[in-house]
């Protein structure tokens, strides 16, 4: 018996994708800023990082927001019940068609996994995405602020910045393969797109 | 793609015909009289006829009475000048350089361009007023030229040179000369300044010959085409001193636009003018940000040597002296560009065009290996060292020539060798060829004895670029510096994006080959995935 449930709410599903366009385009930028690769060009590459920034920027405080008014915050908070038991999932019953051991309800949108990863990304590398970020943007205002005199050089902060990049990218791809682990391949993908999942 | 480099070729070979055309009538139209309240034309000691120079300056000093004692001051006068950070004596009196090394003992020569006549040898009375020469710098007839060997004297008769060639040169016509007297143009400074180290283009790499009638895409701020400045647009002053020096630059300008009355009112930097964040508001925000570590030449004056002609790179004496059956140096010349390779007065050559410059800090401290400083032949002879580093609040990162070379030194005494080369005498290197005879008679114009050993040692001199402005389009690119073969690659203590790393580049690879893993895994866990479906059927 497949029963639809509505999951993801309108803001959500446009935060998400348009956080994953943004990301995306500034993984691609960025890389290209540190020069690992030259394809847009430099300054390309830096105006497109730059405004891009600015925009995930203004999402992010929407997104806040809205975590905070409509309590979605506490989706995020940290589980131990049934984390071995994904874990466990993960490793060798998918391969055999086991029963998957969380369930999906509106108040409990993520696994217990996806509790931590998403977790991870909110507390530790956006925050370091963010510092460094701005940091970077504002270089030139360090001196006024008094940071020059504490030492911080634009190495420090381009290296936060590459640590947390890298971060983003491997959690990306790992985050872009799990959504492929619904009862269909594209079941997660479109229930982002529709909002609704099919749960049984 | 259209490089800067060909359209160069083609906008210096269409001026150069258009020049040529225009030459006169540009002359003719140099307004400088127009904003003149007086006309010389129609001054009775401007008259004439002139014997020589002195009675011209003469001429001159009768109404301009205090311009001689003014120009006494000034280092175009005495080639002397104090360092400020060392207390030393730089200038052209002092300095040993790798062109033709110095002016001691070869004055006759490298007199010719100083301001004035007669400085011949040691013994130049720098006290005298009628001595300062005035129309080589007030000339805007464009025919006055001082005679390359005559200590600073144009020609007063027709005279033969070069000798035995048979082209007679005729003496310029002073009284026309002293009629037309008006403000400096960028040809009377260019007589001497384009031609800096015995022709046209040879010495600074960022000024020649090109910059008298530059296109646009040479200089901006030179060109007709744009805002036709002189250089005393920019190289300002009060009383005949003239502002913008090597020898204690403003490296770094943080005054900001200077407003008369307010400022020192000096013009010399770009800031002056551009102030400190001169990119404007439409532009790239990020560039403004630049300026607090790159001087603004870095990015403005893409390459040097932009004008058709290649500025001397390489002077190796240590090569010089092979003559023909005849007894006369031999030349080669460079048989597509005709830039002479060898000369046996002089060495090895080497020349280079569109050449970019080299990078270094600089916080307009200049330090100079002079007469008497240890030399000991093993390593490379900085003749001038720029000071500066990046913990130095003064100091950004500056375009330099850096020409290399090498020249001879006293091996015993351990010092740079002052060498005798000009001059009809027994010990003139040009002439005798015998370097111990030449290097004794130029040490003992300074006073100081030769060891009677002497070698060759490489030595380089640095060259602040700041002549040859691009239009902003033709500026450095981004990615000429951020990129890992960046033209700022080996300044210090700079992080770069795109060029920098971290940990050797170990930090990427690391993360490289944690993302690959990461990807590896979650495709393997999906391979497995689907293989176990299929199974299962």
């Amino acid at each position: 018996m497949v029963e639809r449930i509505y999951i993801f709410k309108r803001f959500e599903r446009f935060w998400h994708w348009t956080q994953a366009a943004l990301i995306i385009t500034m993984l691609i930028t960025g890389f290209e800023i540190h020069g690992s690769y030259h394809w847009l060009g430099f300054e390309t590459a830096q105006e497109t990082h730059t405004t891009a920034a600015w925009l995930l920027i203004g999402l992010w405080v929407f997104a806040i927001f809205w975590h905070f008014t409509t309590g979605e915050w506490k989706q995020y908070i940290p589980t131990t019940d049934k984390l071995v038991a994904m874990a466990k999932y993960y490793l060798t019953g998918i391969f055999s068609h086991a029963e998957h051991p969380f369930r999906q309800t509106q108040l409990r949108k993520h696994n217990p996994l996806q509790r931590l990863a998403y977790l991870f990304v909110k507390l530790m590398i956006n925050p370091l995405i963010w510092i460094s970020g701005l940091l970077y943007l504002y270089y030139p205002s360090w001196d006024a602020w008094g940071l020059s005199s504490l030492g911080l050089t634009l190495g420090i902060v381009a290296f936060f910045h590459l640590v947390a990049a890298f971060l983003m990218l491997i959690f990306f791809i790992v985050h872009v393969y799990f959504a492929t682990t619904g009862h269909t391949p594209m079941a997660h993908i479109k229930a982002m797109i529709t909002g609704y999942e099919e749960v049984e | 793609m259209f490089s800067l480099k060909q359209a160069a070729r083609w906008a210096v070979a269409g001026m150069a015909g258009y020049a040529l055309l225009a030459a006169g009538a540009a002359v003719a139209a140099t307004p400088n009289t127009k904003t003149s309240t007086a006309d010389h034309s129609k001054f009775s000691q401007l008259k004439g006829p002139f014997p020589d120079g002195p009675s011209v300056t003469r001429a001159c000093l009768d109404c301009h009475n205090d311009a001689a004692s003014q120009i006494h001051k000034t280092k175009h006068w005495t080639w002397d000048v104090v360092n400020p950070a060392t207390g030393r004596n730089l200038g052209k009196k002092n300095i040993i350089n790798n062109f033709c090394g110095t002016i001691q003992s070869n004055e006759p020569r490298c007199t010719s361009c100083h301001i004035g006549y007669g400085w011949k040898d040691g013994n130049f009375d720098f006290a005298s007023k009628e001595n300062v020469d005035c129309v080589v710098c007030h000339d805007t007839t464009n025919t006055y030229r001082k005679f390359p060997v005559s200590a600073g004297h144009p020609l007063y008769k027709p005279t033969e040179w070069p000798k035995g060639s048979g082209r007679i040169i005729p003496p310029p016509d002073l009284a026309k000369i002293a009629q037309g007297v008006g403000k400096t143009t960028r040809n009377t400074c260019g007589v001497c300044h384009f031609n800096g180290g015995g022709a046209n283009a040879v010495k600074h790499g960022d000024l020649d010959q090109s910059l008298i009638n530059p296109p646009k895409f040479l200089d901006v701020h030179m060109s007709p085409d744009r805002l036709d400045f002189s250089c005393s647009s920019c190289h300002g002053g009060d009383a005949h001193a003239i502002q913008g020096s090597r020898y204690s630059t403003i490296a770094k300008d943080m005054s900001g636009i200077d407003v008369v009355g307010r400022t020192d009112g000096s013009r010399a930097t770009c800031e002056s003018c551009h102030g400190t964040t001169p990119h404007k508001d439409t532009a790239n925000p990020k560039l403004n940000d630049h300026t607090d570590v790159l001087a603004c030449p870095t990015c403005h004056v893409p390459e040097f040597a932009r004008g058709g002609t290649a500025t001397k790179m390489w002077w190796d004496w240590s090569t010089a002296g092979r003559l023909n059956e005849k007894g006369k140096p031999l030349t080669v010349h460079d048989e597509k560009t005709g830039y002479e390779l060898y000369s046996g007065m002089k060495g090895d050559f080497k020349w280079g065009e569109f050449v970019q410059p080299e990078y270094r800090w600089y916080n307009g401290t200049v330090k100079y290996t002079l007469l008497g400083d240890e030399v000991t032949g093993d390593q490379v002879v900085k003749i001038n060292t720029f000071e500066g580093g990046p913990d130095d609040p003064d100091a950004r990162i500056w375009p330099f020539k850096v020409m290399r070379g090498k020249q001879p030194y006293d091996k015993g005494n351990k010092t740079l060798a002052l060498v005798h080369t000009f001059g009809n005498d027994d010990s003139a290197y040009w002439g005798n060829y015998d370097w111990p005879k030449a290097i004794a008679a130029g040490m003992k114009s300074a006073g100081k004895d030769f060891s009677g050993e002497y070698g060759f040692v490489q030595t380089e001199m640095a060259w602040p670029i700041t002549h040859m402005v691009a239009p902003k389009e033709d500026a450095v690119a981004c990615v000429a510096c951020h990129s890992a073969d960046s033209r700022l690659k080996g300044v210090p203590g700079l992080y770069i994006p795109g060029l920098s790393r971290f940990w050797g580049g170990w930090l990427d690879m690391l993360f490289w080959l944690a993302a690959l893993g990461s990807l590896a895994g979650v495709l393997g866990h999906g391979a497995l995935r689907y293989y176990m479906s299929k199974k299962e059927g």
